[in-house]
């Protein structure tokens, strides 16, 4: 017995069931918010707060947030965008990023949200963080330089009994990723691909592979990351 | 390690995961660290991953991989502390150990560590060594002490003064603590009676106790203000397996000691008001959640919750009611003020990293274990007794109409008389500076509600202590006119926050660090007008932090900017445009006296 809810996004009123995520039903009304820690279909965390919009006119995630009725969202506005970019422009100020060199180039979606929203060069300082590159695995190659501690592969990845393969580790700017060497060992290849497909960025690669496919067949080398849900309503946007 | 130790300290708590902030705190009191094999064989025996443990145990300061000394020293680092002498006293403690802080002696027998305020800013400097707390060091006590314990003295014949006043002296406490109770109200008054409050609510329905606690109008004593009854009153009506009451005693807003205080003197009013609330919600556990830097006090409170049960105040059919078993346990925490926040707290007391949740749900609905959970302040629950005992009507005879009853205040900095001033809401602070015996045209500035609250100008000191003006968790720091604003108190309240941020929002991460390099900059007097705005502007992607730690992680910059402006504006360089911040001749000097080169442009 699903209950339909009736919300307003952007003057736009839209439809959406009882329990669903704001950004989800964005989306199903064919609205793009960005966002790059969320994961379709699964328990959301708000981590990198790139979707915050302002739902009667407060801030919040819309991928926390669930929907209810009359609810009033704002996701476009100066203050908005303002917000939006800054948050993409520390993530890259925050790690070493160099996408020319990337493996993930074309088909990252930190890369693709840039340049969707036009951003040449952060505000903010480079930090040049030292960070290593770890190659203990026997499938992957985790480039700690290039993580934007998204939480993804924390989240969509456990062993087969659901124990953690990947994790937090310490707090605050010093917060990186960590692997269980002992459960990373066990990986097979599918769950190791998994890995490297929920990363959105090139954080975690396959071992022994570099660049597989020819720029201009990436990902979002001819559309703009988003196209899919704006493309429908809001071509000019871009 | 062995693996009967750690079997022995896991079967304590029943091979419970949920319990793993208990374990760890185990394993480290009794062996001094948490090492690679001890996290191995907890791994195999929780049939959890390692990195599942390793996420809790980086997290927590006062764990640690590698060990930290057979005595180890935290010395206090915040700003209150540095202003009455930190620094001398932690060079002092250097030279006699012979390592710099973040390092252990080479014999293993000293290590010497910063912490973030442990809860005793009237008596700075401090340090806890081994879980006893030192008060009002000096560089000879500091020397005095690294040379008692190398010629091998125990902790308690380190003590060279008789213990604090009230209950800090009792035997099981042993403290060489004060409370510096300077102004006693409701909460803090003799008058206090043992039952009387849980007889009364047992004589009502649950319902009708949220009524009357709803009618005194109590707001949350912790700083965020929310109203107990209408919490309370949610909680009550989400359906749950089990309620659960929490009481935070997790206070690590620097400069606030207030709950350090009633810990001490009153310890059976929070269990009271946990048991009454309890009652009202319908629970059957209760958990008082304490920092672990009041671990002094273990004893002392296990002893008065096992009174309690002796007494029939809490156990099985309390009163003989036999509707209603509730019993309390306690949780320390192990150095996190985020912590403080009570998603976080919950998230912890489970075990985990203490990362705030989103909301929805909130803890009233899914809570500890994911179920219902009222999470309230010290100070809360023991006004609640008050409460009870006098009347809603009562209570709000106290305070003013918006802000009702009593607030206690940790005053700190400089005053003649820091302490504890039980006060009713509405006093300005120019009445506390009268209160508390400043010079006030000796007065630079009050930080009002710690580090994340603001930092105020003398213009504003007739503004009043509500919830409507300038609302507080109960922290004022009295800053003096000599000294620096901008690097001993901006600076190092900003240092506070990256420490203590839990990294797992962007903003909070990655700009907090960013703007804290242009404060820097500034302070230096490498800084222009530009980076003025650029604090003002950027500060703003702050307001997508999820927490309030995150929201106000940059309020000391902010705050100072608004209010003394004149101080940053002197700083900078008028007449230059742009300026990095950068010194080539400092970047190669290295670089230049390795190679014998002198530098030039």
């Amino acid at each position: 017995m699903n209950q339909i809810i009736k919300i307003e996004i952007d003057g736009q009123v839209c439809m959406g069931q009882k329990g669903q995520y704001l950004v989800d039903v964005a989306r199903e009304n064919g609205i793009y918010i960005p966002t790059l820690c969320n994961i379709i279909g699964m328990k959301p965390r708000g981590a990198c707060r790139l979707c915050t919009v302002r739902v009667n006119g407060k801030l919040m995630t819309s991928c926390t947030t669930p929907i209810s009725n009359g609810m009033q969202v704002e996701t476009k506005s100066e203050e908005l965008d303002n917000l939006r970019n800054g948050i993409i422009e520390l993530m890259f100020a925050e790690g070493n990023h160099f996408c020319p060199a990337c493996e993930k180039s074309g088909n990252c979606e930190l890369q693709a949200l840039a340049y969707r929203f036009r951003i040449s060069v952060p505000r903010f300082p480079f930090q040049f963080p030292q960070r290593d590159i770890e190659a203990g695995h026997p499938l992957l190659i985790k480039d700690h330089n290039r993580c934007i501690l998204c939480k993804r592969c924390i989240r969509a990845i456990k062993d087969e009994s659901g124990k953690s393969i990947f994790a937090f580790t310490k707090r605050g700017p010093k917060v990186g990723i960590s692997i269980d060497t002992t459960l990373s060992a066990k990986m097979d290849k599918t769950l190791a691909q998994k890995a490297v497909e929920i990363c959105p960025v090139g954080a975690i690669l396959p071992r022994a592979q570099a660049f597989r496919s020819p720029i201009g067949t990436r990902k979002y080398d001819k559309t703009p990351i988003g196209e899919e849900e704006s493309s429908k309503k809001d071509p000019v946007a871009l | 390690m062995n693996n009967t130790k750690i079997e022995s300290i896991v079967g304590r708590y029943n091979g419970d995961a949920t319990r793993l902030m208990d374990i760890l705190i185990d394993i480290q009191d009794e062996m001094g660290c948490i090492p690679d094999d001890s996290i191995q064989q907890l791994s195999r025996i929780l049939d959890i991953s390692k990195v599942d443990i390793e996420q809790t145990l980086t997290f927590y300061h006062f764990l640690s991989k590698t060990p930290r000394g057979k005595f180890t020293i935290y010395l206090n680092n915040s700003a209150v502390a540095n202003m009455f002498g930190r620094k001398e006293v932690a060079q002092a403690f250097e030279d006699a150990a012979g390592c710099k802080f973040g390092e252990v002696t080479s014999d293993g027998l000293i290590g010497l560590f910063n912490t973030s305020c442990i809860g005793m800013n009237d008596q700075e400097p401090a340090a806890i060594i081994n879980n006893a707390v030192f008060t009002r060091l000096t560089p000879f006590r500091a020397k005095e002490i690294i040379r008692d314990l190398r010629k091998g003295k125990s902790i308690p014949e380190l003590f060279v003064a008789g213990y604090g006043d009230g209950n800090n002296s009792s035997d099981l406490i042993h403290a060489v603590v004060n409370n510096h109770i300077m102004k006693k109200g409701a909460v803090l008054a003799e008058n206090y009676e043992l039952g009387i409050s849980t007889h009364r609510a047992m004589e009502m329905s649950p319902e009708a106790v949220i009524e009357e606690v709803k009618k005194s109008n109590i707001r949350g004593r912790g700083g965020a203000g929310f109203p107990t009854g209408l919490k309370w009153e949610f909680c009550r009506k989400s359906p749950g397996e089990k309620h659960f009451v929490f009481c935070n005693a997790d206070e690590g807003e620097p400069g606030t000691f207030k709950d350090r205080v009633i810990l001490t003197e009153k310890p059976d009013m929070i269990f009271e008001g946990m048991t009454i609330g309890a009652y009202a919600i319908g629970a059957e556990e209760g958990i008082l959640y304490l920092r672990y830097e009041y671990k002094y006090l273990q004893d002392f409170l296990e002893k008065h919750l096992e009174d309690l049960r002796q007494k029939n105040l809490l156990g099985k059919n309390i009163l003989g009611n036999p509707d209603f078993n509730f019993d309390i346990r306690i949780q320390f925490g192990a150095g996190a003020y985020v912590c403080g926040e009570e998603s976080a707290l919950l998230e912890s007391a489970e075990g985990k990293r203490g990362e705030p949740r989103d909301r929805p749900p909130f803890p009233v609905e899914k809570g500890y274990l994911q179920q219902p959970t009222i999470v309230n302040n010290v100070e809360t629950f023991c006004s609640v007794v008050k409460v009870i005992q006098n009347g809603g009507d009562w209570y709000r005879t106290l305070g003013t109409k918006e802000s009702s009853g009593t607030k206690l205040l940790s005053v700190s900095g400089d005053c003649r008389f820091p302490g504890v001033y039980e006060v009713e809401w509405g006093f300005s602070v120019n009445d506390i500076l009268d209160m508390v015996g400043t010079d006030k045209d000796q007065v630079q500035a009050v930080q009002v509600g710690g580090p994340s609250g603001s930092c105020i100008a003398p213009n504003e000191f007739s503004r009043i202590l509500c919830f409507t003006d300038l609302a507080t968790g109960g922290s004022l720091i009295i800053i003096g006119k000599h000294r620096n604003l901008l690097r001993d108190i901006a600076l190092n309240f900003t240092d506070f926050f990256i420490e203590e941020s839990c990294g797992s929002c962007t903003p909070c991460r990655a700009l907090t660090p960013i703007l804290r390099n242009k404060l820097v900059k500034i302070i230096e007097g490498k800084g222009v007008m530009s980076d003025l705005r650029d604090l003002e502007n950027w500060s703003k992607i702050m307001k997508t932090n999820r927490c309030g730690l995150g929201q106000t992680a940059v309020n000391p910059i902010l705050s100072s900017l608004k209010n003394f402006r004149d101080l940053y504006t002197s700083k900078i360089q008028q007449d230059v445009a742009y300026d990095q911040g950068f010194r080539m001749d400092e970047a190669v000097a290295e670089a230049c006296q390795a190679t014998y080169r002198g530098f030039n442009y």
